[in-house]
């Protein structure tokens, strides 16, 4: 099957005062037709700017973008800005994290809904378009639609805000809907009800989805393939039940021991990643994980890592310069409640470990 | 809503009688010359001071006179006369108000003509030659002092000394009902003069408000529905970055319908702002109170439309 969105090799720089900031260097993601990408990675991995790079949202005098973003075999970053438009909101529709600042206060919900329909349905009435925005309110679960139309996003709860930007990104029928972070500034209770939604929708619409999160949860939840982002660059990527069960990556572990189990014994620590995202401007030579990666080895210092299959496996890559061996007996350890440090000392030969 | 309002007309009026106190307490505890004095003209005997500070009621208590001022002007709505020439104060402000009213609105039109536009730009191509050129040029436009810029530009363009005689009449004020392309070549100097100022100020606060707007979410999430370029700024940015001067525009006219008192002496546009000034030179309390007290009312006006206005422009603004 060939995927609807195919991002190859996509690299993405800001100049700024202080550097060149590699926001993504080199990504290459595939989405396939009603299917969920999850991208997870902390703040500053690049999994915000790629999914706005696709959009078309980061062009601009000090970003230099180059790579391919293909929906359909149409390159979306060579695409002229008129083109692009005509994809925005109506092939591609995007949400954001929060829904009170991206929507326009001074215009009410149904302005901003009616807007978005008339964009790529310039034909459409005024009637027409306010039926078809009060429909998609309803979609979305707003009781009384028509009269919440007139109201102003101020006026709207949190939830009913992230719905309406639902319905708005919504409104044209998308294939792909990228969510950033859509869940993020939400209060918990409604988090599950929107991440549901969209679910719901996805299924509706069979349309494809890039979920932008720092939440595992969320990728547990919705995702069917996954990739995880370190630095603009992804470090690991597989089927979900690949990147839940069998990570590969020190980056990965963290972040998964890094979140609480109900099912974990209770005296079982969290472990955080220790450290700070690097800056992008001078990153970290060699692998780029290296400063907080526990099992680091000196000539990881050295060589930059590229991803690899997993036991052969296309679907499973990863980019890690432990042996694969090392690595699975590592994770054996560390699900197994160790410690990284325990870990560390049970596997590793103080100086043995050679790179694949 | 409602009462909103009646609120604050009311603060209107106590401020305005706050105003008009402080204006006398400030009229006889400043060294000033005396009134009567100047009105009696050369070597004067002390009978005859005595007796025209008994006419003009300036014999009485201060308290006293403010008093009856104030009854007057509450119950009559009189301000008085004048101490200088007896006309009423009322009177002379009404007939100096179309002077007034025409250089402010040229003004304001010339200044939103020039400095919207180029803040507009500015933001849009921010760091490009024409920002740098048009920032750099609002900096002088704001540093230059009115009354140098309206002698620098008389030198150059007025109708008798000018260099340049481009200006049909500048100098010389006259009414829009005697002649209106006289009227008009009269006041485009100073409108110019006046707006020079503004339009800087208005170019600047434009170019930032637009520039910090178009970073804002709502600005990406227009971008991201495939909106024009052109319909994002217009629509989505400038509906936001209009507002704040919405509001100073508000109020600056009210500050400029009190008369421009430096513009107007320059020119010598017989305005409110050139009668306060006349006002002031001949210790004449009952001008400068009245002139005082009307560029107050303005002020406090404008304050007010402008902020009942917000709730029609903001729609998250709700008085109660």
């Amino acid at each position: 099957m060939t995927p609807l969105l195919e991002i190859d090799d996509l690299r993405v720089e800001f100049a700024t005062e202080d550097g060149v900031v590699h926001a993504v260097d080199g990504v290459s993601l595939a989405v396939e037709e009603g299917k969920t990408l999850g991208v997870v990675g902390e703040s500053g991995s690049g999994k915000s700017v790629t999914g706005l790079t696709v959009m078309g949202l980061t062009r601009g005098r000090s970003a230099t973008i180059s790579g391919q973003a293909r929906l359909d075999g149409n390159d979306l970053i060579t695409m002229s800005d008129r083109d692009l438009r005509g994809v925005r909101g109506n092939d591609i529709a995007m949400i954001f994290q929060d829904p009170l600042s991206s929507l326009h206060p001074f215009y009410t919900v149904g302005k901003q809904l009616v807007e978005a329909y008339q964009t790529h349905n310039p034909r459409a009435g005024k009637g027409e378009s306010r039926d078809r925005a009060a429909e998609m309110l309803t979609l979305v679960g707003i009781p009384d639609p028509a009269s919440r139309l007139d109201s102003y996003p101020h006026e709207f709860s949190g939830g009913m805000r992230q719905r309406a930007m639902i319905a708005m990104a919504l409104i044209n029928e998308p294939r792909l809907l990228i969510a950033d972070e859509p869940t993020t500034a939400l209060d918990v209770t409604v988090q599950a009800q929107i991440l549901e939604l969209i679910q719901r929708l996805q299924a509706d619409l069979r349309m494809a989805v890039i979920m932008v999160t720092h939440d595992l949860g969320v990728i547990a939840e919705l995702a069917d393939d996954v990739a995880v982002m370190y630095a603009g660059r992804i470090v690991e990527r597989g089927p979900k039940r690949a990147i839940f069960d069998a990570p590969e990556h020190p980056y990965t572990w963290g972040l998964l021991r890094s979140i609480p189990r109900l099912t974990a014994p209770r005296d079982e620590p969290l472990v955080p990643i220790p450290g700070r995202p690097p800056s992008l401007i001078n990153r970290p030579g060699g692998c780029h994980f290296h400063p907080r990666c526990p099992y680091v080895r000196p000539a990881h210092r050295e060589t930059d890592p590229r991803l690899v299959p997993v036991g052969g496996d296309a679907g499973h890559q990863v980019a890690c310069l432990l042996a694969e061996e090392t690595r699975q007996r590592l994770w054996g350890e560390l699900r197994s409640g160790a410690l990284p440090e325990q870990a560390r000392a049970d596997v590793l030969e103080p100086e043995g470990e050679v790179t694949p | 809503m409602g009462r909103y309002i009646i609120r604050r007309v009311l603060w209107v009026v106590l401020l305005l009688f706050i105003v008009s106190a402080v204006t006398f307490v400030i009229f006889y505890t400043l060294p000033s010359a005396d009134p009567a004095a100047l009105r009696a003209g050369k070597s004067p005997s002390p009978q005859l001071i005595a007796q025209i500070r008994h006419t003009l009621g300036l014999d009485k208590s201060v308290p006293e006179q403010y008093w009856i001022y104030m009854k007057k002007l509450v119950l009559h709505f009189d301000f008085g006369y004048s101490f200088q020439d007896s006309q009423p104060v009322r009177t002379e402000i009404l007939s100096r108000l179309p002077a007034t009213i025409s250089l402010t609105i040229g003004a304001v039109v010339v200044w939103l003509l020039v400095g919207l536009p180029i803040g507009v730009i500015s933001a849009i191509r921010s760091r490009s030659f024409f920002d740098r050129v048009s920032m750099g040029g609002a900096l002088l436009a704001i540093s230059a002092p009115v009354y140098w810029l309206g002698l620098v530009g008389l030198y150059l363009f007025s109708n008798d000394i000018g260099i340049v005689k481009i200006f049909d009449g500048a100098g010389t004020y006259t009414g829009i009902t005697d002649n209106v392309g006289r009227w008009f070549g009269s006041l485009l100097l100073p409108w110019l003069v006046l707006a020079a100022s503004f339009a800087a100020f208005y170019a600047r606060l434009l170019r930032s408000n637009l520039i910090e707007v178009m970073s804002e979410d709502y600005i990406r999430t227009a971008r991201a529905k495939g909106l024009p370029e052109r319909r994002v700024i217009w629509r989505h940015g400038m509906r936001s970055a209009i507002t704040p001067i919405v509001t100073i525009l508000g109020l600056d006219i009210g500050i400029l319908l009190g008369g421009a008192i430096l513009t107007e002496d320059v020119f010598n546009i017989p305005g409110v702002g050139h009668l306060a000034y006349e006002g002031i030179i001949n210790a004449d309390l009952p001008v400068i109170q009245g002139t005082v007290l009307f560029g107050a009312f303005f002020i406090v006006v404008a304050n007010l439309i402008v902020d009942i206005g917000y709730a029609f422009l903001d729609p998250r603004v709700r008085y109660s």
